[in-house]
């Protein structure tokens, strides 16, 4: 096959894994976003606690993969209703300013702790045996583990559209964004649903952590280099979406890792570029709902 | 009509008239500085930078205690500061106060053309945009590494002497004295427009949009020009730092610079002028004690003091001064 | 001589849902007149089309002649037009005369002063106080906007409008909220406005309705169902099966 058109697969393959690993992230702060209106910028930490789960149970304790993938989501779920049943309920009617602050100090205290348990350098990520290697196709051949990513990626996330769509949960989330106090005055318990709704939101984060901390490394300031990404890919989605956030997300890592592969030099630039000019044109994002 | 008013109307309208007059106690930061020039010669390198950030933080509050426009990216303008006077200096334009107004000027032009594309926007957005733009800058000069010194910084800047007569020592008596000199002027700036007819109309916009846009007041031409001047001395911040370091390295531009500028001011109390000056000391002050022997232990805390003040005492330091204040004259 | 406020083929929509539809309305000089209708009628979405704080799906909206359709709110307010909101939206956290003195200071096209401070803006602030002293608000100068009751808001509200001394007021139920021992005082502000300004009004209470205006039009699920003085639109049954729900017998 010619060189271009390899190129172009090769850019689209590992656009696709970054891409999953983005929106997995994501789609937690989209939710947080459009049901509570909380500017939650500590969302990466729950990425960056699941990726530190995951390699520790694997590294330090022989779990095998699955499990700990699983062990991952669980427990950082769990710590997150923790968190956000003492503090982040604090502040829910609370300005912008009060939550981007506090938000930055969940930032600063997880920096300190994640070197204090883990060191500064990133966390080793070895995948398990059968997920290693290269996937022969045929006419070309895959790293083996960005194809399960990017299948991983993809099952997630169809469950998570379908939940959304088929299950009363979800129905009683999309309610709950679109008008919040129609929903409470139907009868929709919108304090239960939004602890439930972050844990889903930080287990998934979790996951993507996880499951992605080969592309994004797992290293103490996580939360904060990758912050602007994800906030990208909420702002352009648009704020409330869940399906926003993919398309915003395929965007994002097919163009970062395009630019990566041809001009590595100008990327993050016109990726910012590109996000300035979207949100003028568009500042509900491509799939928010304009006030 | 306005002498039959006077006696009827005299606490209320009185107040509001007076509002700006200078108070005694306004005298303290001043004299506090001047103070710590005499007591504490070795320390005059902390203390320039001390300075030096409370013309940050107070630029920064004017756009986020006032005009209520929440920002992670206000490094942005203090970096534009940095860079241009660095660069000045290191091209040969090596006086320092023709640098600084230059660099200032720079600042607020990258303020009035950033805040016209981004303060359009609202909320979460824009609060994206703020940190997408100081990003932009900082991926910029790291990139033009050959003319901003990249990731090792700017150096061989030749900075001459202020005003052909004083020269920056090695003690930093002369960086000291026109840090305190700038701030004087930034201040004066800040306090005119704080209690200008535009700046109660910036609080309005803060309390209020929707009504001022009822009232007839041009919002967005108001926020823009407060973001543009706060740039500008931004910049001139910026600036000072260049010029008493004869440094500038890519940090000036990032997010921890935005972030703790940021916290610097809450830590004093926002939208009260006077927040800077208590904020930006305490936390310096307290970082010089602790970051130096172990900077993680410094992030777990100040994090935590951030939560603390944002969950328990939301006004800083001034907010509690004012709280207990009220509490003892209503026992009265 | 033409109209101090119109609207011609006024319309709105919010995708499939029409808040406005086809809207004619004239606003005669120092019109007395009321605009009712049901929960839900479009009034509020109506005021909000013609100050601009909606922009319109069709139609134009003309300020004295002139079309102001596709001017911001602030130009529309520096043209004359000024309104009251149904819910207080006032500075909570300013004083009652800072509140008025703000509207006064942007009517007087001092507000943009960057340099003088406001103290030294006697004029403002005496005619700020001159206003709350007619409104009975004197005592509550220096008070915070959220410590006065809803009711003395309200008057706060009235006040920061009248600042603007326009030419065209819109209220937005302006009693609304307010317990009849207060709304007396409200009533009286309203009676005792200059005879030059074009009052339009939105209201439930029918006293009220009947005692201020001269002239009523009726709105009805975004479009104008009848419009005429207060004598045809009580005795009409239209209007009455609107409301009550009646039929007239056949």
């Amino acid at each position: 096959m010619s060189a271009a058109v390899s190129a172009f697969i090769s850019i689209a393959f590992h656009g696709l894994a970054f891409a999953m690993v983005l929106y997995l992230v994501s789609v937690g702060l989209s939710v947080t976003m459009g049901l509570m209106g909380f500017v939650n910028l500590a969302h990466g930490v729950f990425a960056a606690a699941g990726g530190y789960v995951m390699t520790r149970l694997i590294n330090a304790y022989d779990v095998p993969f699955p499990l700990a993938v699983v062990a991952a989501f669980i427990l950082v779920a769990a710590g997150s209703v923790v968190l956000e049943r003492l503090l982040y309920r604090r502040l829910y009617g609370a300005d912008e300013l009060s939550q981007v602050l506090m938000t930055v100090g969940l930032i600063l205290m997880s920096v300190a702790i994640f070197k204090f348990f883990w060191g500064p350098l990133a966390q080793p990520m070895r995948p398990p045996a059968y997920l290693s290697g290269q996937l022969d196709l045929g006419f070309r051949s895959f790293p083996t583990y960005r194809s399960f990513l990017i299948v991983a990626g993809a099952v997630l996330v169809t469950l998570l559209w379908l939940g959304l769509e088929r299950t009363r949960f979800g129905a009683r989330i999309r309610a709950a964004v679109d008008n919040r106090r129609m929903a409470q005055s139907v009868g929709i318990d919108t304090d239960r649903l939004f602890t439930l709704a972050f844990a889903l939101g930080s287990g998934l984060a979790a996951l993507g952590g996880a499951l992605g901390a080969e592309i994004l490394a797992i290293d103490p300031g996580y939360a904060q280099e990758h912050l602007i990404y994800f906030l990208i890919v909420v702002a352009v989605g648009g704020l409330g979406s869940i399906k926003g956030p993919f398309f915003a997300a395929l965007l994002l890592g097919i163009t970062d890792t395009a630019f990566k592969y041809k001009l590595p030099e100008f990327g993050a630039f016109f990726i910012y570029a590109m996000t300035l000019a979207l949100l003028l044109w568009r500042p509900q994002g491509l799939f928010g709902r304009s006030s | 009509m306005s002498d039959a008013l006077a006696g009827r109307a005299a606490p209320a309208v009185e107040a509001l008239l007076r509002g700006h007059r200078l108070r005694p106690w306004e005298a303290l930061p001043w004299l506090a500085a001047a103070a710590a020039f005499f007591a504490f010669p070795d320390y005059l390198a902390l203390g320039s930078q001390i300075l030096i950030n409370i013309l940050f933080a107070l630029s920064l509050d004017l756009i986020l205690g006032y005009a209520g426009i929440v920002t992670l990216g206000h490094a942005a303008f203090f970096g534009v500061g940095a860079y241009t006077a660095g660069l000045l200096a290191a091209h040969g334009w090596g006086e320092p106060l023709s640098g600084l107004v230059i660099a200032g000027l720079v600042a607020g032009l990258v303020g009035l053309v950033s805040g016209a594309i981004i303060l359009r926007t609202r909320g979460l957005t824009l609060l994206m945009l703020t940190l997408v733009i100081a990003v932009m800058l900082q991926e910029a000069a790291n990139k033009a590494g050959s003319i901003t010194g990249g990731a090792d910084g700017l150096q061989s800047m030749q900075v001459a002497p202020v005003l052909d007569l004083f020269r920056f020592d090695l003690y930093g008596r002369t960086a000291y004295l026109y840090c305190l000199a700038l701030l004087f002027l930034g201040w004066l700036a800040a306090r005119r427009i704080v209690h200008s007819p535009f700046g109660r109309s910036l609080t309005g916009i803060r309390e209020n949009e929707a009504r001022m846009h009822a009232i007839g007041s041009p919002v967005f031409r108001r926020r823009l020009t407060i973001y543009a001047i706060a740039a500008a001395l931004a910049g001139v911040a910026g600036a000072l730092l260049a010029q008493t370091t004869q440094f500038v390295a890519l940090e000036v531009l990032s997010f921890e610079r935005s972030g703790a500028v940021l916290i610097m001011l809450i830590l004093g109390g926002v939208g009260r002028l006077y927040g800077a000056f208590i904020g930006v000391p305490l936390y310096m002050i307290l970082q010089d004690r602790f970051a130096q022997a172990d900077p993680v232990y410094w992030d777990f805390w100040i994090g935590l003091l951030l939560i603390i003040v944002v969950v328990f005492a939301r006004g800083g330091v001034l907010g509690l001064a004012e709280r207990i204040a009220r509490r003892l004259s209503g026992r009265r | 001589m033409s109209a101090a406020l119109e609207t011609q083929g006024l319309c709105k929509s919010f995708g499939a849902l029409a808040v406005a539809s086809d809207i004619e309305f004239r606003l005669e000089q120092g019109a007395r007149h009321a605009l009712i209708g049901p929960n839900g009628a479009g009034k509020t979405t109506f005021v909000n089309l013609v100050t601009g704080v909606l922009t319109p799906s069709a139609g134009r909206i003309l300020l004295d002649g002139d079309d102001v359709t596709a001017l911001p709110q602030a130009q529309r307010v520096k043209r004359g037009l000024a309104r009251t909101f149904q819910i207080n939206t006032l500075f909570r956290g300013l004083s009652v005369l800072e509140n008025v003195c703000l509207a006064i200071g942007e009517r007087l096209g001092v507000a943009g002063d960057l340099y003088r401070p406001a103290g030294s803006r006697r004029d403002v602030v005496d005619e700020a106080y001159a206003a709350l002293e007619r409104l009975g608000l004197a005592g509550d100068a220096k008070r915070l906007v959220r410590e006065l009751s809803y009711g003395r808001q309200r008057l706060v509200e009235l006040a920061v409008a009248l600042g603007l001394k326009p030419q065209v007021l819109l209220l937005d139920e302006p009693a609304a909220g307010v317990p009849s021992s207060e709304s007396g005082i409200i009533v009286d502000i309203i009676e005792s406005l200059p005879a030059e300004i074009a009052l339009l009004i939105i209201e439930h209470d029918m006293d009220l309705v009947f005692r201020l205006a001269r002239r009523i039009t009726v709105l009805v699920q975004g479009a104008v169902l009848v419009e005429g003085a207060p004598q045809e639109i009580a005795a009409d049954p239209r209007v009455r099966e609107v409301y009550l729900g009646e039929r007239e017998p056949a």
